[in-house]
């Protein structure tokens, strides 16, 4: 009897259930138990669970690509691993305290937006996002395809499009249309691959460095031309101008300049 | 021996004479949720088996020791602690699955079934037959979703486990799938005609109308 009394734990057992000092304590034990088993799972398991979480990302950006009409194809012939990267549109850099996840909620706020000025705002924007998300593929280090996202104002309304550059940054890969209101026959051509195919191999620079890219009227000629529609000036000059804006200095330029000075 | 008899007989007893589901009416939430595929329900099976059993042990182990007045305060946060490291686990090894699932892991906590069960029976019993008895009640649990399950993939898809059963007419076979069975209405028609089939069987297991239709009908004035 006097070693149970001696020993602090069984005396604690033999308290009646009901003494204020007993169910204190089993509250007490039963959380702590509890808080040891939760917190010991969640940080066992965490390195497995990001891994997976990363890998349902990427898959969700490659069935993102995918979806788009044309750039599955692209993605196809280039092979590589895909990955996204916000970038800060200023700088050229990726953005330090932006992600994908964040995007959204960053941009819902006008202080994130940039007003454009009459003359450079080519692509009839009136202001720009500081930060956009793009897409790069990788054959082992080095970048063999980016893809820019890009808004333009067409005939009949804003022209959301992707276009591809080739790690050389200034051959295009491809283009795809996302989204457009412009005239069914005419300017809405502008989602038919085979107007889409004149873009592929388009050089965007002169051998000085500056910026050549345009629509042809017709048939394009010489090697930083695409094919004009004939009927859909506007759009076709709507293409040009968005094309132009955002691989200009006020786009993508610092981007396409960091990639070629391997930054990324 | 006769421990043993008991044993076998608290393990059958929940499958079908005393099953939680149809009899007892518990955890029918999670079963209509669940059960649009049978890879679901088994993985929800399961992890609700193995938190059952678990939580009936634990608090059998302390049941002497279990102050009354936060009996079930600690019940409760045993249930729950054991369900999000099982939510945990399934989040790390099976994610696909532990997508499908999304919040109904989370709530086996409030699945009367676990609650019913340690209240019921592991706060009165040593360890082994609470084990033995949530275990049977866990398997009882699992026949109802697996066979709803079953059900609802195979007239929903034409599919078990993702295998496709039935030719489906767009494939150029003869079965057009049902797509009511995939929506909820449908596992509440099929866990009636589950319970309707058990009664017939077991007509013990009918319970007395709560109301006696009068004899003669009086027009109203």
């Amino acid at each position: 009897m006097a070693d149970t009394d001696r020993n602090p734990w069984r005396r604690f057992l033999a308290l009646p259930n009901e003494s204020r000092t007993k169910t204190l304590a089993m509250a007490f034990l039963v959380s702590a138990v509890c808080a040891l088993m939760v917190s010991g799972a969640t940080v066992l398991l965490r390195p497995i669970q990001a891994a997976n979480r990363a890998a349902e990302e990427q898959a969700r950006i490659e069935a993102l690509v995918r979806g788009v009409p044309g750039m599955a194809d692209l993605l196809e012939q280039s092979g590589g691993s895909l990955s996204t990267v916000v970038i800060d549109l200023d700088n050229g850099r990726a953005a330090a305290d932006v992600t994908a996840a964040t995007l959204e909620a960053t941009l819902a706020d006008t202080q994130n937006w940039t007003t454009l000025e009459q003359g450079a705002d080519l692509a009839g924007l009136g202001q720009r996002p500081d930060y956009a998300q793009v897409f790069l593929l990788r054959q082992g280090e080095a970048i063999s395809l980016v893809l820019l996202p890009m808004t333009g104002q067409g005939y009949g309304g804003r022209i959301d499009a992707i276009l591809a550059v080739e790690g050389d940054m200034n051959t295009i890969a491809g283009i795809a249309i996302t989204q457009h209101s412009e005239t069914p026959g005419l300017g809405g051509r502008i989602e038919d691959p085979s107007w889409q195919a004149s873009f592929p191999g388009t050089q965007l620079h002169d051998d000085a460095g500056n910026l050549r890219f345009a629509t042809a009227r017709g048939e394009a000629s010489g090697i930083h031309q695409v094919d004009g529609i004939t009927g859909a000036t506007r759009t076709t000059r709507g293409i040009s101008n968005m094309v132009n804006f955002w691989l200009g200095p006020d786009g993508y330029g610092p981007l396409l300049r960091a990639i070629e000075r391997g930054e990324f | 021996m006769g421990q043993r008899v008991d044993i076998i007989g608290t393990l059958t007893a929940p499958l079908i004479r005393q099953n939680p589901v149809t009899l007892q009416i518990l955890g029918i939430c999670s079963a209509l949720a669940v059960t649009t595929s049978l890879a679901t329900a088994v993985t929800m099976s399961v992890s609700l088996t193995v938190v059952l059993t678990l939580s009936a042990v634990i608090i059998s182990l302390i049941r002497r020791h279990l102050p009354d007045t936060i009996r079930l305060i600690v019940q409760i946060v045993m249930v729950a602690s054991l369900v999000i490291v099982i939510d945990q686990v399934l989040q790390a090894y099976f994610s696909e699955i532990s997508r499908d699932l999304s919040i109904y892991v989370s709530l086996i906590t409030t699945n009367c079934l676990v609650l019913g069960r340690t209240e019921a029976f592991a706060r009165h019993n040593p360890p082994l037959p609470a084990a033995v008895d949530a275990f049977g009640n866990g398997l009882g649990y699992s026949v109802i979703l697996i066979v709803l399950g079953g059900i609802r993939e195979l007239f929903g898809r034409g599919q078990l486990f993702g295998w496709q059963v039935l030719p489906l007419a767009d494939a150029g076979g003869w079965f057009s799938p049902l797509s009511l069975m995939l929506l909820a209405p449908s596992a509440f028609f099929l866990l009636g005609g589950v319970v309707w089939a058990v009664r017939s069987v077991l007509p013990e297991q009918a319970e007395a109308p709560e109301h006696v239709p009068p004899a003669t009908v009086r027009a109203a004035e």
